[in-house]
C-alpha cells in the first residue's frame, strides 16, 4: 500500500516537472521578456544588463532550475498587463474559483449518483428515461449556452438570482467567501448549476453504466437467491462496489472543474482564476498563463494523490 | 479479430463494400436502430447543406460589401428596408441574413472540427504506432505526456496553445492564421485518447509471430505491422473521432465565444453566438436563438450516431 | 421609490468586511452586526463597460479613467453636469498685470484623504508632474511654461504668450500630495504605454470627496466617503459608498441593472434603451456627449505594412481618403448600428466646441459610384486591402460601428480586415512611437470646449508636447505653426480665425474620416436621477437621493 501511494506521489511529483518545463518554455520563449521589462527608450547595454541580471545568459537547465525554485516559493513574476506581481493576482483569485469548483463538483456527484442509481434501479420508466435524455443533451449543450440560458430565465424573467459576480464577500485572513451573506450564496447558484451540469451528467451516466453492470453481477444473483432484502443489496453491496470506479473517475474531475470554470466564470464575471486566465490569453499576459498552468498541474497532482488514498481505504484489495 | 480483418482485404470483389457494409453487423444494428438513423440523416443533411451553403442562401455573409446595413434587425418572415428582400430567420445587427449566416458558420465550425479531428487522428496515432512499437524510455515519455493530457481539460490546452501561438506570431498575422491556429490547438488538446487505443494494439501485435517471419524474410517489420494494426484499431479509433468530432465543433464554440476564436467578420457559430447575446434584452431574439439551436442540433446528433457506433462495435454490448 | 439598503435580507449593499485573524463565527456576527447598522448607509454601485486603466491621474488621457480619477483627485477647476466650470481646488482666478502670468487663489483648509494640507507646493508640484515625458496630459496643457508658488495660497502660472483659455485647459490636470508622492517615489506619472507601473497605480491620495478602499483591477473600485471634504453642505454628498464594477458583455450589465445589483449603468447599450424605458422602477437618461467618433489613417508613410499594394501608401493619396470618406454611409449607421442615437459628423468636434459651424460639420451623402471613381483615378481601379483596429469595448458598439464600415469600405473595393481588440491593447497601438496602427478607430472629447485641444492631439505632429494622440504621420508645419500660435492668441476673433482656417484646412484635406458625435444614455434605479454629464464624467457628490 504505501509502495503504492509513493508512486503516486512520484507521479505526480513529474507532472508538476512537466508541466513546468512547459511553463517555462513559454516563458522564456514566447514574447522578448528583455524587451517587455526593459520599455522602448532603453539602451543596449541596458539591455544587456537586464539580460544578465535576469539570468538569461545561464545554460538552460541552470534557467530551468532557477524558475522551478522560484515557482516553488509562489514567485512566476510579474504580470505583463497588470504589472503586478502573478503570485498575488492569483492568491486573490483562488478562493472565488475554488469555492465555485467545490461546490459545482459536490452538485454534481451527490445529484449524479441519485439520479443515475435511480436511471440504473427503474430501467425502464418513465422519468428514468427522461433523465438519460436530459443527459444527452447535457452532453451536448455548451456550458456558455446553459450559462446564458440560466441567466435570462432567473436573473432577468424571474429576478431571483444575481447575474454576475460574487456578491458581497466576507474576508477572513487572506480567505474570502461568498457563502456568509445572502447575497454571496445567491451568487453561487447559477454559476454552480452552470458549472456542475456537465459533471452530474457525466457521472449519471457513469453511475447508471457501472451499477447495471454490477446488478448483473454473480454476488448480487446469489444475494437475491439467499434472499437479502433488496434494498440490503442495492445499497450495501451494489451501490458500494460501482463507487470505486466512480470515485477515481470524479476525483479526476475535480481536477478538471476547476479549469472548466474558465467558461462559466467568463459568463458570470465571476472574479476567480479562469476569468483572470482567459484575459491573460487575449493580452498575451504569458507569466500569468505560465503560472495558471502550474497551477492547474499542481491541483491535479493533488487530486490524484487523494483520489488515491481514498480507493486505498475503499477497495480492500489495495490494503496490506 | 485479425484473421477476419485478413480475410476481408482478400475477400470475393463481386459485391460493393457499400452492399457488404450494409449486410454486416454493424450494418443491421443501423437499421435496426431509428435514433442512429435519424441522427445519421441530420448531420449529412447539415454537412450537405454547408458544403452547398453558396448554392442555397440567399447571400455570401463573410463578404461584408454584399450586407446592407440597412437590413439590420429585420425580423424573421420579413423583407429588410435596405435590400428589400425576405429574411426566413432574420437579419442581425449588420443586415447579414441569419439562415445564411449559420450556414456558412456551420461551414466553419465543421472545417475546424473536421481539420482538428484529423490533426489528432493522425498525430495521437502515429505517436501511439510509436509508443507501442519502440518501446522503453520513448513510450514512457509519450504515454506520461498523453496522461498529462488527458487529465488537463480540452479547454484550457487549446487555449493555452492560441495564447502561445499569439505571442509568437507578429500581430499582423493573427487575423489570417486564426483558423489554423484554431485547427493546431484544438487538434492538440485531443490526441492523447487515440495515441493510448493504438499503443495498446501495437504492443498485442508486436508479440505476433508475423512480425517475427516479416523480420526473418527480410521485410522490414515496422510497415508490416502498420498494415495489420490499423485495420484492427479502425472501429476504436472511428468511435473516438466521431465523438471527437462533437467536442471539437463545441470547443470551436467555446473558443469563439470567449473572443478569442473566428472573428465576427467571419463567424463560426460560436461567433455568432457572442454577438446574438448582445442582443438577449432587446427583443431581436433570433439573432441569439438559431445559432444556438443550430449548434445544440448538430452537436447532438454527432454524439448520438457516436454513441450509437460505439454500442455497434463494442462486441461486449451486442 | 427609495433605494433601501435593507432589501434582500439587509446584506446585500455591504462592502468587503475585514477581519485579519477571525473565525467563522466571528464572521457571521460580523456580518450581522453590519446588516444592523447599514440602514443608514447609502451605497451606489456604478457599473460600466470598461475600467479605469491606471489611478495615477497623470498617465492616461482617457475618459473613463477620469472619470474615476474625479472621485478621488481635483484639478484646480472642473466642470459640473453642464459643463460649466466651477471652483474646486481654486477659489478664484484673473490675469494679472502681465497677459502671460494667471494667478490662483487656493481654497483653503483642505485635507489629502491621508490628512496632508493642501497648500501651493502641491500646486506647482502636480502641475510640473503632469508635463513630464511620461505623462499623458502635457498636450493638454502646452502653453504652460511655469509654475511659481507666491504665499501657501496662491500660485502663479505663466504661459508661452499670453493664454485667456488658461482655465479651460486645467480641468483635468488632478493635483497630488507632493509629500505623498515623493515618500511613495512616483513623482514622475507611469509609462502607460510601455507598461511601467508605480505606487500611484493602484493607490490614491487626493482631496476628492471619495476615498479609495480597495481597488480589484477588471473586479471593482470600492470608495467610501471622505467625511472631511472642503464641499460638505455645498454638494449633496450622499452617497456614503460607491462601487465601480466594470461588466464587459452588454448583456450582463443589463441584467445587472435589471436585477436590482448595480444601481447606475453608464452605457446602457442602444438596443436596450426601449426595454429600460418601459419598467417602471427604472429609468433612463439620454443626452449629448462631447465626444466625436472617426476613423484615423497613416497618411504620410511612404508604404503600409498591412496593405497588398508594394511599394505605396494608398492613403496618401487625397482622393482615395476622399472615397474613403464618400463610402462611409453616415446615416446608415446612425438608423441601425446606433438606433439613431448619435448625430452623424463631419468634424472631430461636436457642436458644444468654440470653432464649430454646420457648414464645417457636414458631410459628404454615401456616394458608392463617385468613390469608386476616385479610387479608379487615384489607381486603384480594383481597390486594395488594408488591417483596421478597432476597439471592442470603449466606444458605444464600437465593433458594430467598424464592421458596418468594413462593408461599406467593401462596396468601393476597398478589402478591409477587421482586427478589434480591448481597449487596453488598442490603445497604445496609437501611442507608441512610432505608431503600430495604420488605420484605426478613436474618438475623442474635448474637456477644454475649445477647438485648440483637438488641433493639439490629433493634427499637431507628433513631437514634444503635441500630437501624442496623432496615429496619421500627418506633419504639416504651417499648420503646426498656426495651432501653436493658438495658446497665446489674446484677440478672440483673430484666434477664432485661425481655428477656422485650420478646419477647413484639414476637412478639406480628408485627414482622418469622422463618423458621428456620440450620444449617451445612463440608466439607474428610479430612486436617482443622473443626468448625463456632457463629458461622461459623473461626478457622485453631486447626485442624491429622491425620496420619491
Amino acid at each position: 500500500m504505501i509502495a503504492h501511494l509513493v508512486r503516486s506521489m512520484l507521479q505526480g511529483a513529474l507532472v508538476i516537472l512537466t508541466v513546468g518545463l512547459i511553463a517555462f518554455s513559454m516563458f522564456r520563449f514566447v514574447g522578448d521578456p528583455v524587451a517587455t521589462l526593459a520599455g522602448q527608450e532603453a539602451t543596449d547595454a541596458d539591455r544587456a544588463e537586464l539580460t544578465e541580471r535576469l539570468g538569461l545568459n545561464d545554460p538552460f537547465p541552470v534557467q530551468f532550475a532557477r524558475f522551478l525554485g522560484h515557482a516553488a516559493q509562489g514567485d512566476f513574476g510579474i504580470s505583463y498587463r497588470q504589472a503586478r506581481p502573478v503570485a498575488d493576482l492569483l492568491a486573490e483569485r483562488l478562493p472565488a474559483t475554488l469555492e465555485l469548483a467545490v461546490l459545482s463538483a459536490l452538485f454534481a456527484f451527490v445529484f449524479g449518483v441519485v439520479f443515475g442509481v435511480y436511471a440504473a434501479i427503474n430501467r425502464r420508466g418513465v422519468v428514468a428515461n427522461a433523465i438519460m435524455v436530459v443527459s444527452l443533451i447535457g452532453v451536448s449543450l455548451p456550458t456558455f449556452l446553459i450559462g446564458i440560458g440560466l441567466i435570462y430565465l432567473f436573473a432577468v424573467t424571474l429576478g431571483w438570482l444575481p447575474s454576475f459576480g460574487r456578491g458581497d464577500v466576507v474576508r477572513i485572513g487572506w480567505w474570502t467567501t461568498g457563502l456568509l451573506t445572502e447575497s454571496g450564496r445567491k451568487s453561487l447558484v447559477l454559476p454552480v448549476l452552470t458549472l456542475g451540469f456537465f459533471q452530474l451528467t457525466l457521472i449519471m451516466r457513469l453511475v447508471r453504466a457501472e451499477m447495471l453492470e454490477t446488478l448483473r453481477a454473480e454476488y448480487v444473483r446469489f444475494a437475491r437467491a439467499r434472499g437479502l432484502p433488496e434494498r440490503r443489496i442495492l445499497f450495501r453491496h451494489a451501490l458500494r462496489n460501482t463507487m470505486i470506479p466512480v470515485i477515481t473517475i470524479v476525483g479526476l474531475q475535480l481536477g478538471s472543474v476547476i479549469a472548466f470554470a474558465i467558461v462559466t466564470e467568463s459568463v458570470f464575471q465571476w472574479p476567480g482564476l479562469g476569468a483572470l486566465f482567459v484575459n491573460a490569453v487575449q493580452f498575451v499576459d504569458i507569466p500569468v498563463m505560465a503560472a495558471y498552468l502550474m497551477f492547474v498541474a499542481f491541483v491535479f497532482a493533488v487530486v490524484n494523490f487523494m483520489t488515491d488514498l481514498v480507493y486505498v481505504t475503499i477497495d480492500p484489495r489495495l490494503k496490506s | 479479430m485479425v484473421s477476419q480483418s485478413g480475410n476481408e482485404a482478400g475477400g470475393p470483389a463481386g459485391t460493393g463494400w457499400l452492399a457488404r457494409a450494409w449486410d454486416s453487423d454493424v450494418g443491421y444494428s443501423f437499421r435496426t436502430s431509428p435514433v442512429a438513423i435519424g441522427a445519421a440523416f441530420v448531420s449529412g443533411l447539415i454537412i450537405l447543406a454547408t458544403v452547398f451553403a453558396n448554392v442555397i442562401t440567399p447571400q455570401n455573409p463573410f463578404d461584408a460589401a454584399t450586407l446592407n446595413l440597412m437590413d439590420g434587425f429585420t425580423p424573421p418572415g420579413e423583407a429588410g428596408a435596405g435590400s428589400g428582400m425576405t429574411f426566413g430567420l432574420g437579419a442581425d445587427s449588420q443586415g447579414r441574413d441569419v439562415y445564411s449566416a449559420i450556414l456558412y458558420g456551420t461551414r466553419v465550425s465543421l472545417l475546424i472540427g473536421f481539420a482538428s479531428t484529423v490533426f489528432s487522428l493522425v498525430f495521437g496515432v502515429t505517436l501511439g504506432l510509436v509508443a507501442g512499437y519502440v518501446g522503453g524510455r520513448i513510450e514512457a515519455l509519450i504515454m506520461r505526456i498523453a496522461d498529462i493530457q488527458l487529465s488537463f481539460p480540452a479547454i484550457l490546452v487549446a487555449l493555452l496553445v492560441f495564447g502561445v501561438a499569439r505571442g509568437l506570431m507578429p500581430p499582423s498575422l493573427h487575423e489570417q492564421m486564426t483558423f489554423a491556429v484554431m485547427t493546431i490547438a484544438i487538434g492538440l488538446s485531443n490526441w492523447a485518447q487515440y495515441a493510448r487505443t493504438v499503443r495498446a494494439s501495437t504492443m498485442v501485435e508486436k508479440r505476433k509471430e508475423y512480425v517475427d517471419a516479416a523480420r526473418v524474410i527480410g521485410l522490414r517489420p515496422f510497415p508490416v505491422m502498420i498494415r495489420h494494426v490499423l485495420p484492427n484499431v479502425a472501429g476504436p479509433v472511428l468511435v473516438i473521432a466521431t465523438i471527437n468530432l462533437a467536442l471539437a465543433i463545441l470547443e470551436e464554440a467555446t473558443l469563439s465565444f470567449l473572443g478569442v476564436g473566428m472573428p465576427p467578420t467571419q463567424p463560426s457559430l460560436g461567433t455568432l453566438i457572442r454577438i446574438g447575446q448582445q442582443f438577449l434584452f432587446s427583443g431581436e431574439w433570433w439573432i441569439l436563438l438559431f445559432p444556438s439551436l443550430a449548434l445544440v442540433i448538430l452537436a447532438l446528433a454527432i454524439n448520438l450516431f457516436g454513441d450509437w457506433l460505439r454500442d455497434a462495435l463494442n462486441p461486449k454490448l451486442r | 421609490m427609495i433605494h433601501h439598503p435593507m432589501k434582500s435580507g439587509g446584506v446585500s449593499h455591504r462592502s468587503v468586511i475585514h477581519m485579519r485573524h477571525g473565525r467563522f463565527a466571528l464572521a457571521l456576527s460580523a456580518a450581522l452586526l453590519l446588516a444592523t447598522v447599514a440602514a443608514d448607509a447609502r451605497p451606489l454601485k456604478w457599473a460600466r463597460s470598461g475600467d479605469s486603466l491606471t489611478l495615477d491621474p497623470h498617465a492616461q488621457n482617457e475618459g473613463p479613467t477620469h472619470a474615476l480619477a474625479h472621485h478621488f483627485y481635483e484639478p484646480l477647476i472642473h466642470r459640473d453636469f453642464q459643463g460649466k466650470e466651477v471652483a474646486a481646488l481654486a477659489v478664484s482666478w484673473k490675469i494679472t498685470d502681465d497677459p502671460a502670468i494667471w494667478e490662483f487663489k487656493l481654497r483653503p483648509n483642505v485635507k489629502f484623504h491621508n490628512g496632508n494640507a493642501f497648500d501651493a507646493d502641491d500646486v506647482v508640484f502636480s502641475l510640473d508632474r503632469a508635463r513630464q515625458p511620461t505623462s499623458d496630459m502635457k498636450g493638454a496643457i502646452t502653453s504652460i511654461e511655469s509654475v511659481t508658488k507666491v504665499d501657501p495660497l496662491t500660485v502663479l502660472i505663466k504661459t508661452r504668450g499670453p493664454n485667456p483659455l488658461l482655465p479651460n485647459t486645467l480641468t483635468d490636470i488632478f493635483i497630488m500630495d507632493k509629500e505623498w508622492s515623493e515618500t511613495n517615489k512616483v513623482q514622475k506619472p507611469q509609462d502607460f504605454k510601455n507598461k511601467e507601473e508605480n505606487f500611484a497605480v493602484r493607490n490614491a491620495n487626493g482631496t476628492g470627496a471619495f476615498q479609495l478602499v480597495s481597488r480589484e483591477p477588471d473586479v471593482k473600485t470600492v470608495m467610501k466617503r471622505n467625511d472631511s471634504y472642503w464641499g460638505i453642505g455645498q454638494f449633496p454628498m450622499q452617497i456614503t459608498e460607491l462601487t465601480y464594477i466594470p461588466i464587459k458583455a452588454d448583456a450582463t450589465r443589463l441584467a445587472a441593472l435589471l436585477s436590482g445589483e448595480v444601481d447606475f449603468v453608464q452605457d446602457v447599450p442602444v438596443q436596450d434603451i426601449e426595454r429600460l424605458r418601459g419598467q417602471q422602477n427604472l429609468r433612463v437618461n439620454v443626452g449629448p456627449e462631447n465626444r466625436s467618433i472617426f476613423f484615423g489613417m497613416d497618411v504620410a508613410s511612404a508604404d503600409l505594412k498591412t496593405d497588398n499594394v508594394e511599394g505605396k501608401n494608398p492613403f496618401a493619396d487625397k482622393r482615395v481618403r476622399q472615397a474613403m470618406n464618400m463610402a462611409l454611409n453616415r446615416q446608415a449607421i446612425q438608423r441601425v448600428a446606433m438606433r439613431g442615437q448619435s448625430l452623424p459628423a463631419g468634424m472631430i468636434a461636436p457642436s458644444f466646441v468654440n470653432g464649430w459651424s454646420k457648414e464645417l460639420d457636414a458631410f459628404p451623402a454615401g456616394d458608392v459610384n463617385a468613390a469608386r471613381k476616385l479610387l479608379a483615378d487615384a489607381g486603384y481601379p480594383n481597390g486594395f486591402s488594408i488591417t483596421l483596429h478597432c476597439p471592442n469595448d470603449r466606444y458605444v458598439n464600437d465593433e458594430a460601428i467598424c464592421q458596418a464600415a468594413v462593408g461599406m469600405w467593401g462596396q468601393i473595393g476597398v478589402k478591409v480586415n477587421l482586427v478589434s481588440q480591448s481597449k487596453s491593447i488598442h490603445f497604445p497601438l496609437i501611442q507608441k512611437v512610432p505608431p503600430e496602427t495604420e488605420f484605426y478607430m478613436l474618438g475623442w472629447g474635448v474637456p477644454t470646449f475649445d477647438s485648440e485641444y483637438v488641433f493639439s492631439f490629433l493634427y499637431h505632429s507628433r513631437a514634444d508636447k503635441y500630437g501624442s494622440w496623432n496615429a496619421t504621420r500627418y506633419a504639416n508645419a504651417d499648420a503646426d505653426k498656426m495651432i501653436e500660435s493658438l495658446s497665446s492668441e489674446v484677440d478672440k476673433a483673430k484666434r477664432d480665425a485661425t481655428i477656422a482656417k485650420l478646419w477647413t484646412l484639414f476637412k478639406e484635406e480628408v485627414i482622418y474620416l469622422p463618423v458621428h458625435h456620440q450620444t449617451l444614455a445612463y440608466g439607474m434605479k428610479s430612486g436617482f436621477d443622473i443626468p448625463v454629464d456632457v463629458a461622461n464624467q459623473p461626478k457622485m457628490k453631486y447626485v442624491s437621493f429622491k425620496t420619491n
